[in-house]
């Protein structure tokens, strides 16, 4: 094949590991996209990944860079201890809903209110995928999973918890921003943020974190196609996409690309 | 360097900094708060990091992220904060990499007290975290043994890729007393061939504790119970006091020994033949030397602040050939030496017997000495 007509390549940052994921989940995405902004900037072999518990505890096994593996939820507070002895190094969290905002709450609350310099990928796709498909905080109202079988239901189970909105609430926090992976569009924005998430970091400019709204076909009970639509239809409107707090030090940044 | 009175826990917070502490992550918990607020100060002087996590799980995550670098770190806390970081001691046990941790014991279970107390021992000794690991775990009895064991534990913990833990009661923790600082070491950052610092020409790393295929995790066991054998040859460290012609030896870690040796001091001015065994490695266990007395001994006396844990490991060595007795002061209290010379004298004038338990007759004898009623 020559180079005219090549329209996919492996980013030089991934090992050549084939996916585990399920079809039409979006963690290839997301991974894909955080390989490419490492590899464009130019700091993959300073990275220092955190893997957390969940479907994506296996993150390291895609990234040709060093990685740890923390405790459900730890992630923040790891990452947060690599980089206070190694501030020069580029240090991110992956993360899902479960992780993040169900057992991970304390932890990720304080990093940001600390404002550590690290970058959090928080991937929402409103379940916990790994254990089969339970009721998350995120999961949305009426939406049935293993757990919630007639459907969340707010009076006993209470509302979904919006965390970029309530993130963005602390000064620490140097840029928040939700995106989306359901359409070609929308990944592309995403990894615009991801990059001005990580450049936040370069700057020292405080803690960044990008909220990607994910899909789960296989635990959803939905096809590939289905699940986009779903993202689009009903997560996004509960989940609105948009900058929720982008400080005024990153505003000055330009992002190339 | 000259003797200086140094209050325990601020003295192991400098004996940390002077062993090369690179950073430390804790929560405020009495009686071990002062461990915090000295590194509060000290560490961002000397530009080194401190942080006040939001609780123990964070404090010790942040350990656990920080020791995967290779630098030298710690966290510190008590009883009830020590049973949160329980899972990431697990953690750190399964992904091999060294970390230390001081728990200044108090009075539990529960909230408990916040007076002296050994009653951690069975958690730091054998339990804890899940899984199934070894760990190092020192028990000094003084300010100035607690300053030793400092650099110790780091020195040990990263020899042997493992968790060193120093136990001590709130008393050692916050009395003061005149001691001896070791030299400023420089710190050393080594360039471990497992740490995880940016993967800059050289193969990427991976840090982990999870081995999906059983047969993996398995070696892993098998490789921490083989460098636990190391560590057993190796590294047991005890005190003996007057064991040469003893006939009865009393045994107690931490502040309880040392109000023992007062005990076994007036006794012996009493002329009765009695000595000491003071463990500091209460794992690895001096299980040897007391398999080694058991020949040549009437009787042994345990003595702890708990309701009798390092019993059972006296018990494992002297495996029922000569009669082994308890006394323990559970909940927070601190034993007399006239108390401790009590059970002494009741060793001397017997009888004993190898058959009963030690604890049973030692709760009966409680009741009776604080006037309480058997419920």
């Amino acid at each position: 094949m020559t180079t005219d007509n090549l329209v996919y390549e492996r980013p030089e940052a991934f090992t050549e590991t084939p996916t585990h994921y399920c079809p039409g989940c979006t963690h290839g995405v997301a991974h894909r996209l955080v390989a490419e902004v490492l590899e464009e900037m130019g700091v993959v072999n300073k990275t220092v990944g955190v893997a957390p518990v969940g479907c994506s505890v296996f993150a390291y096994n895609y990234f040709d860079a060093d990685f740890v593996e923390a405790p459900h939820g730890r992630a923040p507070a790891m990452a947060t201890g690599i980089k206070r002895v190694l501030p020069d190094r580029v240090v991110f969290t992956y993360q899902g809903d479960g992780d993040l905002a169900s057992i991970g709450m304390g932890e990720i609350v304080h990093a940001a209110a600390r404002g550590e310099n690290i970058t959090v990928i928080f991937i929402n796709n409103a379940n916990y995928g790994m254990t089969g498909g339970q009721m998350a905080p995120t999961t949305l109202p009426g939406m049935k999973t293993t757990s919630s079988p007639n459907g969340r239901d707010v009076e006993t189970q209470g509302y979904p918890i919006k965390v970029s909105e309530m993130l963005s609430t602390l000064d620490g926090v140097g840029y928040c921003v939700r995106r989306s992976l359901h359409d070609p569009k929308n990944i592309r924005l995403a990894k615009k943020a991801i990059r001005a998430a990580f450049e936040t970091q370069m700057r020292g400019l405080g803690f960044s974190m990008v909220e990607l709204l994910s899909t789960c076909p296989t635990n959803w009970g939905m096809t590939p196609v289905a699940s986009m639509k779903f993202v689009a239809e009903h997560m996004v409107p509960a989940y609105p996409l948009g900058d929720y707090k982008v400080s005024d030090a990153v505003k000055q940044i330009k992002v190339q690309g | 360097m000259p003797k200086e009175l140094w209050k325990g826990n601020e003295a192991i917070a400098e004996a940390a900094v002077r062993a090369g502490l690179e950073a430390y992550f804790g929560y405020p918990i009495t009686p071990q708060t002062e461990i915090l607020e000295y590194l509060s100060r000290r560490m961002p002087e000397l530009g080194r990091a401190f942080v006040q996590a939001e609780s123990e799980l964070g404090a010790i995550n942040m350990v656990y992220g920080a020791a995967c670098t290779g630098a030298r770190v710690m966290s510190s806390s008590s009883s009830p904060g020590v049973s949160l970081m329980m899972e990431g001691l697990s953690y750190i046990a399964g992904t091999e990499i060294p970390a230390v941790l001081v728990n200044v014991m108090r009075g539990g279970p529960g909230l408990g007290n916040i007076a002296p107390a050994q009653s951690d021992y069975n958690q730091a000794v054998r339990g804890g975290g899940h899984g199934d690991y070894p760990r190092i775990v020192l028990a000094p009895a003084s300010v100035q043994e607690a300053i030793d064991l400092m650099a110790l534990s780091f020195d040990l913990a990263e020899k042997y890729r493992m968790i060193a833990m120093m136990i001590l009661d709130g008393s050692v923790g916050q009395m003061m007393e005149p001691a001896e600082m070791p030299a400023m070491r420089e710190i050393r950052r080594r360039d471990y061939e497992w740490a995880v610092n940016g993967a800059m020409n050289r193969e990427r790393r991976i840090l982990t504790s999870i081995y999906l295929n059983p047969l993996d995790e398995e070696k892993t066991n098998l490789r921490l119970a083989e460098r636990w054998n190391e560590v057993k040859t190796n590294e047991v460290r005890y005190k003996e006091y007057f064991l040469d012609d003893a006939k009865y030896v009393v045994v107690g870690f931490g502040t309880a020994g040392r109000v023992a040796l007062s005990a076994v001091r007036e006794a012996r001015a009493h002329g009765v033949k009695v000595g000491l065994l003071r463990p500091i490695t209460v794992s690895p266990f001096p299980y040897e030397a007391l398999n080694q007395l058991t020949g040549q001994v009437e009787a042994f006396l345990v003595v702890e602040m708990n309701a009798g844990q390092m019993l059972d490991d006296v018990q494992l060595a002297v495996r029922g050939r000569v009669p082994v007795e308890f006394y323990g002061r559970p909940g927070g209290v601190v034993p007399f030496h006239d108390e401790i010379l009590d059970e002494i004298r009741r060793l001397v004038s017997g009888p004993l017997a190898v058959s009963s338990n030690p604890r049973d007759s030692w709760l009966t004898r409680m009741y009776r000495n604080l006037k309480i009623a058997v419920p």
